[in-house]
């Protein structure tokens, strides 16, 4: 019937190529039905068979997760066995009567539980864990009466166990069941429903490497889903073991130091960046989460106004304060607009276009140089410098020394904070920088925003020769110290373009901040090595208080933030901390001390 | 529009197959989700009735005009099909680590389904409007061979290699079809299948463990081999008359993966036993010959084209996806055509469907104008 578009010889070929297909077509066709015939007909009655007896499981094994230990070897995350209530939902009988009789003996939410139940339904045979970690009394329960509860079945399971409770709890983070998004995102390709994943920190970084590689076995089961015998086994690989710089003793004195206040606290190695403690406060007690999270004790945890859950360390923005001082005195130096030897006078105010610039100290410093003025930390001198550099220079030598830029420590999320500028206030309000924007921030205030661990960098680089270190927090990964996957070399981000005399100076002023007379910094001082270190007081409410206490008499919520940044022995720095307490007044009463408390933890010990 | 003619060649055969296998798969579906609706799942079934009625109207929508109109769309329609593939790499929505869909609010479509069509459509029409005395050379080969690849290399990056290797497989049997000049093709040809092999070192390791899983069953009977293993003693099990119908134990006790799309047909063999399977195969095995027919019927080579193309991408399907659950071939991902569950798939083959209907109701009218350009 081809009428215009096939001539003949087309016509032939096209019919014969038809004939042809139509031939392929019968001959796949017969093989599927010969094929077909031998599954059903033939070995018909052995499938059968298999099928009557089909009462193979795949039971998961899963595998040991890795632990962590602190620089020392000493155990912080481990594991221990937890007892995990399972159901099997094809061998209960009566499913209501199940929920109702456990939520009788072990309190079980008959809610959950049936949503988790019907989660799964797809694969009744598959055991949905209904309760992790019970305790002795809820097993001795279930034991005794689990005669009477088909389908429950008790397995025991490694558990996370955080040897030191909420120490580190920032860092090391917590463990919480897989979300649906997480299973879809194809980022845990061996992971399952149920399966128990980093969800912060140490947990979370080093998940691939700390969670190893599922087992399974193939088990026969009777009729009542009891294991009759095991097929074949794959053991699971167990995971690596992640070995981080802290040091225990230390991060237990940083967290009891402030315990009971709001604030964080940062200690670095200043010759590698190594973090050796990195304290938040408030902080939680991860074992709280390890039997699945509690929805109340959650919701306390999410919700409560001190934010215990927040990594001050790391996301904790806090306006610099005087500690600022030392940028300014490094660009002022280096810019060449402060001689060291020239000398101002402070009135105890300064005035600039009809406002006035009041200096923490009322009666005024009198004649002061930079060493004086960083030892008593002078705010006139530094209105005055400041004005000179102008916001843009200021702002530069901020970024070199790290600020406004997040550290890139390994573990967790850090914020940036802020380094004010010219245009940075132009596109942000649309309004040109003002000249006494420049006043406020050469004394770190205005826009001016760092974290802890930002001042931390900062400080070991003027300690260390100029050198800006990322921070790291894992000294390696592996099975054991003998037989690691990767290690962790320090690694030099930059090295800031500051003269060697420059720092001299100023490394000069700030060991007189701590040892000569008239120091703020007078409360962390040692006999026997030199410390270091540079005190702040970061107001919260608009007004400059008198440093000298006498705001003692004010609600705490609008109290100053205290700052001391300090290195240790200055001679040969072995550790550069930076703490910050909330509403904890005067960075010279509050921090300061802690300073010392530290230094006595880690260079005095034995 | 429709006249009288038309209406009096309408294909009562072709239309009766599509509506049996429709019933045949809803209530194979009915089983197939039975357990997952017990215990509070979703209605699947009820779904793919609504996808049935949604590509029964498509499919009436694309007997309304003369498939000759098609000719001047083919390559719209195709560059289209291609910019939703690279959407779908660039939006598209990433389940179990492949992206696949896109996703429009409640729904979310599965363009690869759709980039099949327009694949047969457009190499119709490279070929349809050929020089008839033409013997295609390699080098005449080299438009459709891109054609071809384009679509098939975008679907690999998402990655899904089933959808790939079946869009070639369809795609390549209509050449089957064109004259070839069969010494240059063999020039083509030869360096392909001696580079093969490579293939290997580019499939990602599931898809190397599904096929070392073929060679050897008993390999790793926990993983890639439990799902192959569970469907052949579902099949097996059912015998020459089946279990019966919701009687499947395998099926009841989900030992089947994917019991709703790429195994449907192990249920259905479960449940019907060697006479069901048998049955579907030989509706299945009607509609191949008959769209076969419709292609020779046909009265021009566009529609002859464009029916056999249409033919290969059901006939793949079929073949492929009981080979597959019969462990004749390795797990490769393809759902059973006008049978698994699928809202694309339904579409996307009824679409197709309907462009048969179209050519055989056509198939004695002369040319009516807009016709092929004679030379």
């Amino acid at each position: 019937m081809k009428i215009s578009n096939f001539d003949p010889v087309s016509v032939r070929i096209f019919n014969t190529r038809i004939r042809n297909a139509t031939l392929l077509v019968l001959a796949l066709f017969i093989v599927l039905v010969i094929r077909l015939w031998f599954l059903q007909v033939v070995s018909g009655p052995v499938y059968r068979a298999k099928s009557e007896h089909n009462r193979l499981r795949l039971h998961d094994i899963p595998p040991v997760r890795g632990m962590i230990l602190d620089r020392n070897g000493n155990l912080l995350v481990g594991n221990r066995p937890s007892f995990d209530l399972f159901v099997i939902p094809e061998d209960v009988r009566d499913r209501s009567k199940l929920l109702q009789d456990l939520q009788r003996l072990v309190c079980l939410d008959p809610q959950s539980a049936a949503q988790r139940l019907s989660a799964s339904a797809t694969v009744p045979f598959r055991p949905v864990c209904l309760l992790k970690d019970m305790s002795r009394d809820m097993l001795a329960i279930v034991e005794m009466y689990k005669f009477n509860l088909p389908g429950v079945v008790i397995k025991v399971e490694p558990g996370r166990h955080y040897v030191y409770g909420d120490l580190a709890f920032h860092l090391l983070g917590y463990l919480g069941e897989i979300s649906e998004e997480q299973l879809d995102s194809g980022q845990y390709p061996d992971s399952k429903p149920g399966d128990m994943i980093g969800k912060s920190g140490v947990e979370a970084s080093w998940q691939t490497s700390l969670s190893g590689l599922r087992g399974g076995e193939q088990i026969e089961v009777d009729a009542e889903g009891r294991k009759i015998r095991t097929i074949s086994i794959r053991l699971p690989g167990s995971g690596s073991n992640v070995c981080l710089t802290i040091d225990k003793d230390l991060q237990l004195t940083a967290q009891n130091a402030l315990a009971g206040k709001k604030g964080a606290i940062v200690a670095l190695d200043p010759t590698s960046g190594q973090v050796l403690a990195l304290a938040s406060s408030p902080t939680v007690d991860p074992n709280l989460f390890v039997g699945g999270t509690n929805k109340t004790i959650w919701k306390e945890i999410a919700q409560s106004n001190d934010f215990p859950l927040q990594n001050r360390a790391l996301t904790g923005q806090y306006p610099p304060a005087s500690v600022f001082k030392i940028i300014v005195a490094l660009a002022g130096l280096e810019e060449g607009r402060i001689d060291s030897r020239e000398a101002i006078f402070c009135p105890g105010y300064y005035f600039l276009g009809g406002h006035r610039f009041g200096c923490w100290r009322k009666q005024g410093h009198g004649r002061v140089d930079l060493h004086r003025a960083l030892v008593q930390s002078c705010d006139v001198y530094f209105y005055q410098m400041g004005k000179r550099l102008g916001v843009d220079r200021i702002a530069r030598y901020a970024r070199m020394l790290g600020f406004g830029k997040e550290t890139g420590l390994d573990i967790g999320h850090e914020k940036d904070g802020l380094v004010p500028t010219r245009s940075w206030k132009l596109k942000k309000y649309g309004v040109p920088w003002q000249e006494g924007e420049t006043i406020s921030t050469s004394i770190g205030q205005s826009f001016m925003l760092v974290t802890p661990i930002q001042m931390a960098t900062m400080i070991s680089s003027v300690f260390n020769g100029g050198i800006i270190y990322r921070p790291q927090a894992t000294k390696w990964v592996g099975k054991s110290e003998a037989n690691k996957d990767h290690e962790f070399a320090p690694e030099v981000i930059r090295k800031v373009d500051i003269t060697q005399a420059h720092l001299e100076i100023v490394k000069k002023a700030l060991i007189g901040v701590v040892n000569e007379g008239g120091g703020t910094g007078s409360k962390s001082r040692f006999v026997n090595f030199t410390v270091a270190g540079k005190t702040g007081t970061a107001q919260v409410v608009g007004l400059k208080k008198d440093e000298s206490g006498s705001n003692k008499y004010i609600p705490v919520h609008y109290k100053d933030h205290a700052w001391f940044v300090a290195v240790a022995p200055v001679e040969d720095p072995k550790i550069a901390v930076a703490i910050v307490v909330e509403h904890g007044g005067h960075g010279g009463s509050t921090a300061a001390p802690i300073a010392k408390e530290l230094f006595q933890a880690y260079l005095m010990r034995e | 529009m429709l006249d009288r003619r038309l209406i009096e060649n309408w294909d009562w055969i072709l239309l009766l197959l599509l509506l049996l296998l429709a019933a045949i798969s809803i209530v194979n579906l009915y089983s197939a989700t039975y357990q997952i609706r017990n215990m509070g799942g979703s209605q699947i079934f009820v779904k793919q009735i609504y996808w049935y009625l949604l590509g029964f109207s498509v499919f009436l929508i694309m007997t309304t005009f003369n498939y000759y109109k098609l000719l001047q769309f083919a390559y719209p329609v195709y560059f289209a099909s291609v910019a939703l593939l690279i959407l779908v790499l660039l939006i598209g929505k990433t389940t179990s680590g492949s992206q696949r869909w896109l996703d429009f609010g409640p729904i979310s479509i599965q363009p690869s389904e759709f980039v099949k069509i327009s694949i047969v459509l457009v190499l119709a029409k490279f070929f349809g409007e050929g020089d008839r005395y033409h013997e295609y050379g390699w080098l005449d080969l080299l438009a459709p061979l891109f054609l071809i690849g384009l679509p098939a290399f975008l679907i690999l990056k998402q990655p899904d290699l089933g959808t790939t290797l079946h869009l070639t497989a369809a795609a390549l049997s209509i050449l089957i079809f064109v004259r070839l000049n069969w010494k240059s093709v063999a020039i083509l040809a030869v360096p392909v299948i001696c580079m093969s092999p490579l293939v290997w070192f580019v499939l990602k390791d599931y898809q190397k463990a599904r096929i070392l899983i073929f060679l050897n069953p008993d390999m790793d009977p926990l993983g890639a081999g439990y799902h192959i293993n569970q469907s052949k003693i579902a099949i097996g099990s059912g015998q020459f008359w089946g279990k019966g119908f919701l009687h499947g134990t395998q099926t009841r006790l989900q030992f089947l993966p994917e019991q709703h799309t790429d195994f449907a047909f192990s249920v259905l063999a479960e449940e019907w036993g060697f006479l069901g399977s048998i049955i579907l195969l030989v509706l299945y095995l009607f509609l191949v010959l008959w769209g076969l027919n419709i292609a020779k019927a046909a009265k021009n080579r566009f529609g002859s084209l464009l029916a056999v193309g249409i033919v290969s991408i059901a006939f793949w399907q079929i073949v492929t996806n009981v080979a597959m659950v019969t462990g004749l071939l390795p797990v490769v991902g393809i759902p059973l055509v006008l049978f698994s569950y699928g809202g694309s798939s339904i579409v996307a083959i009824m679409a197709s469907m309907g462009l048969l209907m179209n050519i055989s109701m056509r198939r004695f009218m002369f040319s009516d104008g807009a016709g092929l350009p004679e030379k």
